[in-house]
């Protein structure tokens, strides 16, 4: 928004870990905007349902476009966007219950695709809009509104997820690192493909795992979140995958594929090239049904 | 002498019913004639019954004809459930290799695939058993020679070879049909034409009627039976700035060409009953926050899975209200595929002019059917263009009462569009000023949709009948006949289902009844009519299958004297 509406702006609750992405997205953008002479209006952020997606609404500074869509289509709506308009950065903004449940069944196509967009996922393990309902990434046998037993379901891991999909560009990052985030979101946009910035971040309301995320050390808590080593080679699918599979959540550049990433219009304009496809025009081809 | 020849080759899915159809009134196209098919089959690719119909007349037709002239059965199955179609004086040709008939008054056996592969062209049993009907028919046999050497002439090496079995083909059953002393009344000779005809299939003229509108992005899913527009569009769409896709669903569909509109576009799906359904969020969607795109729906049978290939016009109240919450979203309902062309143009322009979703909505009768049509001439068709932003309102996008610019992704007037209620600028709120405000602006916008037309004959007249859709052409036959007969009938017709013109309903509400023909059990539209203050019943019908003018005719004129 450019301009406040301090009567029903949208509020994120005090602590809310979207808050730290909401800041990381706007120095990426800045520094992209720098770095490339580009113009703000050449981004367009396509936000899901949920809290994660109200970002849209929440960015200060100059205005990139914004679609707010409907629950769990945000990258479907990416894919229309981009593949019509590859001049346009595009990024996505959605939350673990939009991007891993609802609309989860989008995220294979695009990395079969590699959609050349950077999706920013916050994932705090719950549904916090709806007020505290089990989310693919809620822990198992937690006590939630929808859980009553206890979570039944296995957690997803939306790493090994990613990775079995065939994204080719993974980060695994936390919303308190803003500047590392901003680095982090910025590198995935310039990765030509389909980028994933998967980021914990906390519901200080209904399920907050900033202690858990990064312990304690006078209570020997040892933190959950650990930073990726520096000897972890990222075109290294199997070790990447082994990291994912680990106890910890992982910080860093998880994967990124060998090779040359060709995105989706790249490939399109190549075959076009090669192939040199016959154009006809309406009149030419009606033409060819004259009797 | 006789206007028509109704052929129906009627068999298993994957023996070339379907084509044989095709291939029939295409060869007679070319001789002159007016052709229309019409066929059906199962949702499989090989096997199950199917039928393919081709009606060629002196005249130019309206349906695919009520009775059959000549039966061609490939199996015992065929005949048995076909024959009752037969006129009488028709004739019968079947697969002697395959079944006998035993009472066979009018009819030949012909063991046509033996018989091709004896000659050695073994794909030619089709041609054998098109060369019978026409000797059968008196059709000229050297016209139909014209045009398999046209047709199989393609630069090819083998061409002459292909050419001159197909034409021996011909005259082998040409003499067979001779042999058997089996024939009709002879056709009349075909008309002369003075303008360009083309035969065109009803899903090609509403992609080149679309494409003609200026048409740049095309994103879909394969769906029975609008996939043919998919991959019409996947070959022909082209050119600097063009888009053509397969989405994963209907869902990822829908979402993807709202974002395609989004971007500033020109954009259009295929879809039928199953994928409407599940477009509805996303039609919702571009209908709040006003993205001009295009769903072309054809229609078949429902609900959920039904009838993948056959016929239904039972998708219009969920075409006007794809999806929940207070919506009306426009619908163009093409009669035949000349209207297809025009009807899609249309729906191009539509959702540029007011910013929103439009239905094109059409059924398999019409997407399927090939008919000879005066070409249209593309030039003629305008191309509208949404009001762009110049970034003089910034990012007010949805300021005002009624259509406002749009700014395009990339230019000035950055703004939020947005599904959830929102202001001015796209930002969302829940006050209940500015629902109101935003719904009121939504339905306001669809003032500018005032440029539908629609037929009108007869209109003294009280009672009138008035289809929508595919049975427009058996509404029209059987209107014709009634009012030949002196019956004291209006006609009335639109393809701009919703918003109806307001003068054509102010002219529907002075009758005394409106007679609805329309394929669908709960009477869609007469409903949509009577809500509207038009006293409007539907003559219904739910089989899968097109009217039959003869039915229709008697329906009409009971409920006339029972009114």
């Amino acid at each position: 928004m450019s301009k406040r509406n301090p009567v029903y702006d949208f509020k994120w609750c005090p602590g809310c870990g979207d808050f730290g992405v909401k800041v990381a997205i706007e120095q990426a953008l800045a520094k992209r905007s720098v770095e490339r002479s580009e113009p703000i209006e050449k981004t367009a952020v396509v936000a899901g349902i949920g809290c994660s997606g109200n970002l849209v609404h929440m960015q200060e500074g100059p205005q990139p476009f914004g679609l707010h869509g409907i629950h769990g289509r945000a990258l479907p709506i990416a894919y229309g966007l981009k593949s019509n308009r590859p001049d346009m950065n595009v990024i996505v903004v959605s939350g673990d219950g939009d991007f891993l449940s609802i609309g989860a069944e989008h995220i294979g196509p695009q990395a079969r695709r590699n959609l050349d967009i950077t999706a920013v996922v916050m994932d705090n393990g719950i549904y916090g809009l709806t007020k505290g309902q089990a989310s693919p990434t809620t822990e198992l046998e937690v006590v939630t509104s929808t859980t009553r037993y206890g979570k039944l379901d296995d957690k997803m891991h939306p790493l090994e997820v990613y990775l079995g999909l065939g994204v080719g560009y993974i980060v695994s990052e936390m919303s308190s690192r803003v500047k590392q985030l901003g680095e982090a979101i910025k590198e995935a946009m310039d990765y030509p493909g389909f980028s994933i910035v998967h980021v914990q971040s906390p519901c200080t309301t209904y399920n907050d795992t900033y202690a858990l995320l990064k312990g304690d050390e006078k209570k020997g808590i040892e933190p959950l979140a650990k930073p990726i080593s520096e000897d972890h080679d990222p075109s290294d699918f199997m070790a990447a995958m082994a990291i994912a599979k680990g106890r910890s959540v992982p910080i860093g550049l998880l994967y990124k594929r060998a090779g040359e990433s060709v995105p989706a219009h790249e490939r399109l304009a190549q075959a076009k090239e090669r192939t040199k496809p016959r154009e006809s025009s309406v009149q030419q081809l009606l033409a060819s049904m004259t009797i | 002498m006789s206007k028509n020849l109704v052929v129906r080759f009627a068999g298993e899915g994957g023996q070339g019913v379907v084509g044989g159809a095709e291939l029939m009134a295409s060869a007679a196209a070319q001789g002159g004639y007016h052709v229309l098919t019409f066929s059906t089959y199962p949702s499989q690719i090989k096997g199950g019954p199917a039928w393919g119909q081709a009606r060629i007349s002196s005249e130019p037709v309206l349906t695919p004809g009520d009775y059959l002239d000549v039966l061609v059965a490939q199996n015992r199955y065929a005949y048995d459930h076909n024959v009752e179609e037969l006129r009488e004086g028709g004739i019968v040709v079947y697969n002697s290799e395959e079944f006998e008939i035993e009472d066979a008054g009018r009819a030949l056996g012909l063991p046509a695939d033996k018989m091709a592969r004896e000659a050695g062209n073994p794909l030619a049993s089709t041609i054998i058993l098109i060369g019978a009907v026409a000797k059968m028919a008196g059709v000229d046999l050297a016209a139909i020679e014209d045009f398999i050497t046209k047709r199989w002439t393609r630069g090819r090496a083998g061409d002459a070879a292909i050419v001159e079995g197909n034409i021996a083909a011909l005259r082998m059953g040409a003499v067979e049909a001779e042999k058997s002393g089996l024939m009709l009344e002879a056709l009349e000779a075909a008309p002369t034409h003075a303008e360009t005809r083309i035969l065109i299939r009803g899903f090609e003229a509403a992609c080149l009627g679309a494409m003609a509108a200026g048409l740049e992005s095309f994103i879909g899913y394969p769906i029975s039976p609008a996939t043919t527009m998919l991959t019409f569009m996947e070959a022909n769409l082209a050119g600097e700035g063009t888009f053509v896709g397969q989405a994963s669903s209907e869902i990822e569909s829908i979402a993807s060409l709202v974002g395609a509109g989004f971007s500033g576009k020109r954009v259009m799906t295929s879809t039928a009953g199953p994928g409407l359904s599940l477009m509805g969020e996303g039609l919702g969607l571009a209908w709040m926050a006003e993205i001009p795109l295009v769903v072309a729906d054809v229609q078949r049978g429902g609900p959920a899975t039904g009838l993948p290939t056959k016929t239904e016009q039972s998708d219009l109240i969920s075409a006007i209200n794809p999806g929940h919450g207070d919506m009306s979203v426009p619908v163009i309902a093409p009669g035949d595929p000349e209207e297809a062309f025009f009807a899609a143009a249309k729906a191009v322009n539509w959702s540029e002019r007011y910013q929103g979703p439009v239905i094109l909505l059409t059924e398999a009768s019409i997407a399927e059917r090939a008919q000879d049509i005066v070409m249209p001439d593309p030039s003629t068709v305008s191309r509208e263009t949404r009001v762009v932003s110049t970034g003089a309102v910034g990012n007010l996008r949805y300021d005002g009462d009624t259509i406002s610019p749009f700014p395009v992704p990339g230019g000035p007037g950055a703004y939020v569009a947005n599904g959830s209620a929102h202001d001015g600028q796209g930002d969302t709120t829940h006050l209940p000023e500015v629902h109101v405000k935003m719904t009121e602006r939504r339905f306001a916008k669809l003032k500018v949709l005032n440029d539908g037309t629609f037929e009108a004959e007869n209109s003294g007249a009280e009672i009138a009948v008035m289809p929508w859709g595919g049975s427009k052409g058996a509404g029209r036959a059987a209107w014709n006949e009634l009012h030949a007969e002196g019956v004291n009938i209006g006609w009335y017709y639109t393809m701009y289902v919703n918003p109806l013109p307001e003068a054509l309903l102010a002219e529907l509400r002075t009758k005394k009844l409106v007679l609805v023909p329309e394929l669908n059990y709960l009477g869609q539209f007469s409903g949509i009519l009577r809500q509207q203050g038009v006293n409007a019943r539907s003559i219904t019908q739910y089989t899968g299958l097109p009217f039959k003018v003869t039915d229709l005719k008697s329906e009409i004129r009971d409920r006339m004297e029972s009114k």
